[in-house]
């Protein structure tokens, strides 16, 4: 057993983190100058010198902190008012969990934009005949960027506290907390924010990471001139003359470092909330009035999805409009004849080739891992590790890790974006699967070695079927993180490689609406496609088993 | 059939959770271990029937019908096991529950339905080959949880506080039913509890851990 572990062992760690250390290690050598492929072998400073003199490099690394720490910090206060006040079920918000950061970005520009759904349903009111001269998408601000990273992370940060309530005997607390004269929300916050935290920490880091580093939604909806430093980075990546490739290798570490950094400091401030909070509940305030605040966090939740629906509704508007002029409120013809001239086609199947793929692997690795450590000590720091694709920024590595693959002679090919995709689908898929796997009572499998099952068997004939619906579950969340990749396939793919995420960011920058609408209506319905018949197949599947129906063991 | 203990103990950490362990149980007779609970009595269990979880050190030798089994792996040890839950596979049919407990060596489809058939018919649950086991009584979950335990042919079997999450009008019923099958066909069977009436009823030596 505890070879069989090694084995899995052995391929996370040169499957997964190797790629992302050599990686590491090539950005950091361009970034001292060391570069073979242009002929540079000598250490220096220089590439910092030329970063240093790239023209608003201080504002780029300013709108990536300001838009990283500000979306992460909104997101968490509206989602810890949104469970304070008003605990109860989630489910309603994986629609918007499932769809890709570019689908619903490209959706929030259309709906943001001067000429958006927006403006014109103001228009009659403001008396507007021309779209007005407002920057309301790409601001210098950021402010577009963060609204759509707000959008994004709030689900996600939603249901990963509604799955560590669950954990909490949240009813009784609240009970106790109540009939000592503390009002439902502040008992929330002083009883059961403290125990739930440690359990959406990690989630929490993962939030603020993706939202430093991001780069497809940065390019729709961020500021453009400069961009922040993630969109810089890039820009300088693929700069004609290629001597940008030292600037940006520095700019690509010190993402990485701005992350690091971050991370930290909110470490720190956990520190300190800590004893603050401490302080706070000792003087035993039963903070009544917070209650109109927590509305507002409520309120303010259910705008957003409310945003992010109506966004979502206008891909597919615009998709199939044939005339839509301003200011009018709806298009004025329908056509179809995007979606009929199947221009979409190519990149759609790449998308499903590269889904399948890697979820395929990804969900194969995760179950010989969990099959593995049966009967074993957990190894929390196998399982740190599995976070580390999530909290580094892509933009960090996946320059180097090309390289590297370029020497190997593996880039641009499907394998490499296969790789690349799966350092970023296991994980997820790893952490869907984990908890119902452990959850799963163990003595159902003792029965079945009881009556001479051996292990192979009980894992193919007893855990698996009796798992279908988390294990459907896992792999529908690895669909969705595959298709929403948008970096890994650009960087490996060498840009041959076209997915519905790698054309929907190319398109946004000025391309027709209706082909985006398309492309970004096919990229959201995937996830959703996927979901669904992980809901639709086990539910079919085990019809006329009541135990299984509910979900889990 | 019989079961031999020899000097089993099992500890973790280095502590031994009980001293140890020595009995034999003849073909037929039950045998009953009592203690109170947190003594290590599903753990001596475990012990027995090879399911130790990692952490658990084990020492002493088991022996099925003087065969000794304990380098053994679980599924080859032909040791029963029950819990007081029946633990029915869900995703299964009670019928194919019995049908995964019916060793490979007896082959065909028709005789192997009919095996399972005979099983079910008695333990009360003919014509029941394709219920969901959820939709059965708490009573009828138990003999078909026996039943699955028993058409895998065991030469002995475990009994983890069978009956107790039974109410105590099936409970009498179920002893029944359970030490009559178990004399019947002969096999030799270990059951903790906490239960004197259980121990009473089973007829057979009483150990206490």
């Amino acid at each position: 057993m505890s070879r069989s572990r090694g084995a899995v062992l052995g391929i996370v760690l040169l499957g997964l983190i190797a790629p992302i250390a050599v990686g590491l290690a090539e950005t950091a050598r361009a970034a001292f100058g060391v570069l073979p492929a242009l002929g540079l072998w000598e250490w220096s400073l220089e590439p910092w010198r030329m970063l240093l003199a790239q023209p608003g490099f201080g504002t780029s690394l300013r709108l990536s902190l300001v838009t990283g720490l500000g979306s992460t910090v909104i997101s968490l206060a509206l989602a810890v008012g949104f469970c304070a006040a008003a605990p109860g079920r989630m489910r309603w918000l994986a629609p918007f969990l499932a769809v890709p950061h570019a689908a619903m970005a490209v959706g929030l520009a259309f709906v943001l934009a001067p000429s958006g759904w927006i403006a014109r349903a103001l228009a009659p009111v403001m008396g507007w005949v021309q779209p007005p001269d407002v920057a309301s998408v790409h601001d210098g601000w950021g402010l577009a960027l963060m609204l759509g990273l707000v959008v994004k992370e709030l689900p996600f940060l939603l249901l990963v506290m509604a799955s560590g309530l669950s954990q909490l005997p949240v009813a009784r607390q609240i009970a106790v907390g109540r009939a000592m004269g503390y009002g439902p929300g502040v008992a929330w916050i002083k009883l059961i924010l403290p125990q739930l935290w440690p359990l959406i920490r990690l989630p929490v880091w993962v939030v603020l990471a993706y939202g430093l580093s991001v780069v497809d939604m940065a390019i729709i909806l961020g500021p453009s001139n400069p961009p922040t430093l993630a969109v810089a980075v890039l820009r300088w990546f693929n700069a004609a003359d290629v001597a940008m490739i030292l600037p940006a290798s520095v700019g690509a570490l010190l993402q990485a470092g701005l992350v690091v950094g971050s991370i930290l400091a909110l470490w720190g401030a956990e520190g300190l909330l800590r004893v603050v909070g401490r302080w706070w509940l000792r003087r035993g305030g039963r903070g009544v009035s917070w209650a109109p605040g927590l509305h507002m966090a409520r309120l303010g939740v259910w705008a957003l999805m409310g945003l992010a629906a109506v966004a979502l509704a206008s891909l597919l508007v615009w998709s199939l409009t044939w005339r839509w002029s301003y200011p009018m409120l709806w298009p004025e013809g329908w056509s179809d004849r995007i979606w009929m001239s199947a221009v979409w086609a190519k990149a759609l199947i790449n998308t499903l080739i590269l889904a399948g793929v890697t979820v395929g692997l990804s969900m194969a690795l995760a179950v010989f891992w969990l099959e593995a450590e049966e009967g074993l000590p957990r190894a929390p720091w196998a399982e740190a590790l599995i976070y580390l694709p999530l909290l580094m920024p892509q933009i960090g590595f996946l320059y180097g890790l090309n390289v590297v693959f370029l020497r190997a002679g593996l880039s641009g090919g499907y394998l490499a974006v296969i790789w690349a995709q799966a350092l970023f689908v296991f994980p997820y898929v790893m952490i869907a699967l984990s908890e119902p796997w452990r959850a799963m009572d163990a003595r159902l499998l003792r029965v079945g070695a009881a009556v001479g099952a051996g292990r192979w068997q009980r894992l193919i004939a007893l855990r698996l079927p009796m798992l279908l619906r988390p294990i459907l579950t896992a792999a529908a969340i690895g669909v969705a993180v595959s298709v929403a990749q948008y970096l890994p396939t650009l960087f490996l793919g060498a840009g041959r490689i076209a997915t519905l995420t790698t054309e929907a960011v190319t398109l946004s920058s000025g391309s027709d609406r209706r082909v985006i609408g398309v492309y970004a209506s096919l990229q959201a319905a995937l996830p959703f496609a996927a979901y669904g018949l992980a809901a639709l197949i086990p539910a079919w599947w085990h019809r006329n088993r009541r135990d299984l129906r509910g979900g889990g063991v | 059939m019989s079961l031999e203990l020899i000097e089993l103990s099992v500890s973790r950490g280095g502590v031994a959770l009980f001293a140890p362990l020595s009995l034999q149980v003849a073909a037929g007779d039950v045998v009953t271990v009592m203690g109170p609970s947190g003594v290590g009595k599903s753990t001596l269990l475990d012990g027995i029937g090879g399911h130790l979880a990692h952490g658990f050190s084990q020492a002493g030798r088991v022996l099925v019908q003087g065969r000794d089994v304990t380098a053994l792996p679980a599924e080859a040890r032909r040791i029963g096991l029950m819990f007081q839950d029946a633990l029915l596979f869900p995703h299964l049919s009670v019928g194919d529950n019995l049908a995964f407990g019916l060793p490979a060596a007896i082959k065909g489809r028709a005789v192997r339905r009919a095996a399972v058939e005979a099983a079910l018919a008695q333990a009360g649950l003919e014509g029941m080959y394709a219920r969901d086991p959820a939709t059965l009584s708490g009573g009828q979950k138990a003999r078909a949880a026996l039943m699955r335990a028993l058409v895998a042919d065991p030469l002995a079997l475990l009994l983890d506080e069978p009956f107790s999450k039974l109410d105590a009008g099936l409970r009498s019923e179920m002893r029944r039913f359970l030490f009559g099958h178990l004399r019947a066909r002969g096999i030799a069977t270990l059951m903790v509890t906490h239960d004197p009436e259980d121990a009473a009823e089973a007829g057979g030596m009483v150990v206490d851990l």
